[in-house]
């Protein structure tokens, strides 16, 4: 069985939330399935429907190094939110990259820098990936938090 | 079709690895150009070295040293005949084929003058490329690359224009690992040597499928690794012919490599110890001994003809995948398919074969520049052994399959 969550495939666009209750919400979602497969269907479900980067920001520059795959993320400021945008060419990592913007995009760089990241220990996402991708991953994770510092820069 | 003549159920006891569960799956292990598992036969080998005769080489008095000594003196013997060299002294014990050919290449550095040539083909791996780089930086050489054809093939006819007076040094693989194709080194060989030029074969991936004969050949530096033919990492053989290793300077100083020596000066010890600084990988050596033993008790025509045999099963029952292409379409391959599903990364196939069991490699298979030739990322490579069988094709038929289905 696949659990679809409309407000997930939507992206989160219910923008009252804070970082920490997607989180939660992301953490329900991965609760409900049995094994892997489901896990990787949904990630790879997840991975179809990541809103796509323009494509003048798949530069070099935007690429995050430690990763198998290419992965492309471009950040944004619409008012005072950080707005991320990614692609990669490979759908699983796609499915992580969209977990991670769906958890961080659409909050102030502020809350992005201050926001946990333990959520991925508890959805059981690194322990499903091989160790590329599981480095892939941190490297997601760090490039989003050193855009936010950037943006966060800018602000002050 | 050639039929099986080997006896594989026995084979796969010999192998305790073959019985893991990865996932909750049997591992089918589709990975041997990476690395080759290890039987019973040689795990047995590096538990008797430590349990009853660990001791350091060619200096001890004692029994043990004499013992272990012996051991290893005997492994270069076993190697030497393996691959048929005329001398043991011509068989240095390294690290592996990367270590090998760092040794040559270092060598080279005081041979070579700007303006000669190397020449490597397009097919090399990381290993066999960035050395060479490095050497003409150091010398003014210039490097020549010896392009490939759509089906993963050496043009040879480029080689021929490329080779000149000039050329001092040509490089090959026996095998590509990224593709299997078997090149023509014999050809290669002979046609460097009527230059002048002398030949480097990287027999990582042939020597766990063919056993090379360095005479017959006539190659000048041949090396392998141990670990992908039934031994143990961080042991493997560069031969040289007598008088390129006499004439090439040491690579390393330390112990072990010295005849004498004085603040002034020290002299070099004899071959094949000048190239072999420092305490060798004295068990890995015993074991690389213990696995030649094994491979050659089960007889190389036999373990190809078998490997070619699952070889056809695989790419016929994959080429059936719609999408599916295969990379590597050489009229001579070893066992090896490397492939991509057209609109799937192969990385997104690795990680749910991974799943499934099934451990393949996927990437650039440390050979960007043929990647770069295709135009594409990398491949999912399933690579073939002698202990694997068409049950273990089909499961990793069946499991590119359902990655298909998940991931389009
Ligand atoms: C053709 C070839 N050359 C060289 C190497 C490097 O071998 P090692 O890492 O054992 O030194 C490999 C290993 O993948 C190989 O396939």
């Amino acid at each position: 069985m696949l659990i679809r969550n409309e407000t997930y495939c939507t992206f989160g666009q219910n923008l009252a939330m804070s970082i920490k209750e997607i989180q939660e919400e992301i953490i329900d979602e991965f609760s409900m399935f049995e094994d892997w497969m489901q896990r990787y269907e949904y990630m790879i479900e997840l991975g179809k429907s990541l809103p796509m980067i323009e494509p003048q920001y798949k530069t070099d520059d935007n690429i995050i190094k430690g990763c198998q795959s290419k992965v492309w993320v471009h950040a944004e400021l619409e008012g005072d939110k950080l707005v991320f945008t990614a692609d990669s060419d490979a759908i699983i990592t796609k499915g992580i990259i969209a977990i991670l913007v769906r958890a961080f995009s659409n909050h102030t760089p502020m809350e992005i820098i201050e926001a946990d990241t333990d959520f991925i220990d508890e959805i059981g996402l690194k322990e499903h990936l091989s160790a590329t991708r599981a480095n892939g991953l941190v490297s997601m994770i760090k490039q989003l938090k050193l855009y936010a510092v950037a943006y966060q820069t800018q602000l002050n | 079709m050639i039929q099986t003549v080997l006896d594989i159920v026995a084979i796969r006891k010999d192998f305790p690895i073959l019985n893991r569960k990865v996932n909750g799956k049997p591992l089918v292990y589709l990975d041997n150009a990476a690395t080759s598992q290890t039987p019973q036969q040689v795990i047995d080998a590096i538990v008797d070295y430590y349990s009853n005769y660990n001791a350091n080489i060619h200096r001890g008095v004692h029994t043990l040293s004499q013992e272990a000594t012996d051991a290893y003196e005997q492994a270069r013997i076993k190697v030497q005949k393996h691959f048929n060299a005329e001398k043991a002294h011509e068989i240095i014990l390294t690290a592996g084929t990367t270590h090998g050919i760092n040794i040559v290449a270092n060598g080279f550095a005081a041979i070579l003058q700007p303006g000669d040539e190397i020449m490597v083909s397009a097919l090399e791996h990381h290993s066999n490329i960035v050395p060479w780089q490095m050497l003409c930086e150091r010398t003014g050489a210039i490097l020549k690359v010896i392009p490939m054809n759509l089906e993963g093939e050496l043009v040879m006819a480029e080689f021929h224009k490329l080779l000149s007076d000039r050329t001092k040094l040509v490089f090959c693989n026996h095998v590509s690992n990224a593709l299997g194709t078997v090149n023509p080194i014999e050809e290669i060989i002979d046609s460097a040597h009527k230059k002048g030029a002398a030949v480097l074969i990287d027999g990582a991936q042939a020597a766990p499928h063919i056993k090379a004969d360095v005479q017959q050949l006539d190659v000048d530096f041949y090396v392998v690794s141990g670990h992908k033919m039934c031994g143990p990492t961080g042991v493997g053989m560069l031969y040289g012919k007598e008088a390129w290793l006499q004439k090439l300077p040491p690579y390393q100083g330390g112990g072990e490599m010295i005849a004498e020596v004085t603040f002034e000066k020290t002299t070099y010890a004899d071959l094949p110890h000048k190239f072999e600084a420092g305490t060798p990988n004295i068990c890995g050596g015993i074991a690389f001994g213990a696995a030649l033993d094994y491979m050659n008790a089960i007889g190389f025509p036999a373990i190809a003809a078998y490997e070619d045999e699952l070889l056809q099963y695989a790419t016929e029952k994959l080429l059936a995948i719609e999408g599916l292409k295969i990379y590597g379409t050489a009229k001579e391959k070893t066992a090896v398919v490397s492939f991509n599903i057209e609109g799937i990364h192969p990385y997104d196939i690795g990680s749910i074969l991974d799943k499934l069991g099934v451990a393949v490699r996927t990437g650039h298979h440390c050979a960007q520049p043929i990647m770069e030739f295709f135009k594409i990322p990398g491949t999912v490579r399933a690579s073939f052994s002698f202990y694997n069988t068409k049950e273990e094709v089909d499961v990793l038929v069946a499991a590119v399959e359902k990655a298909r289905a998940m991931l389009l």
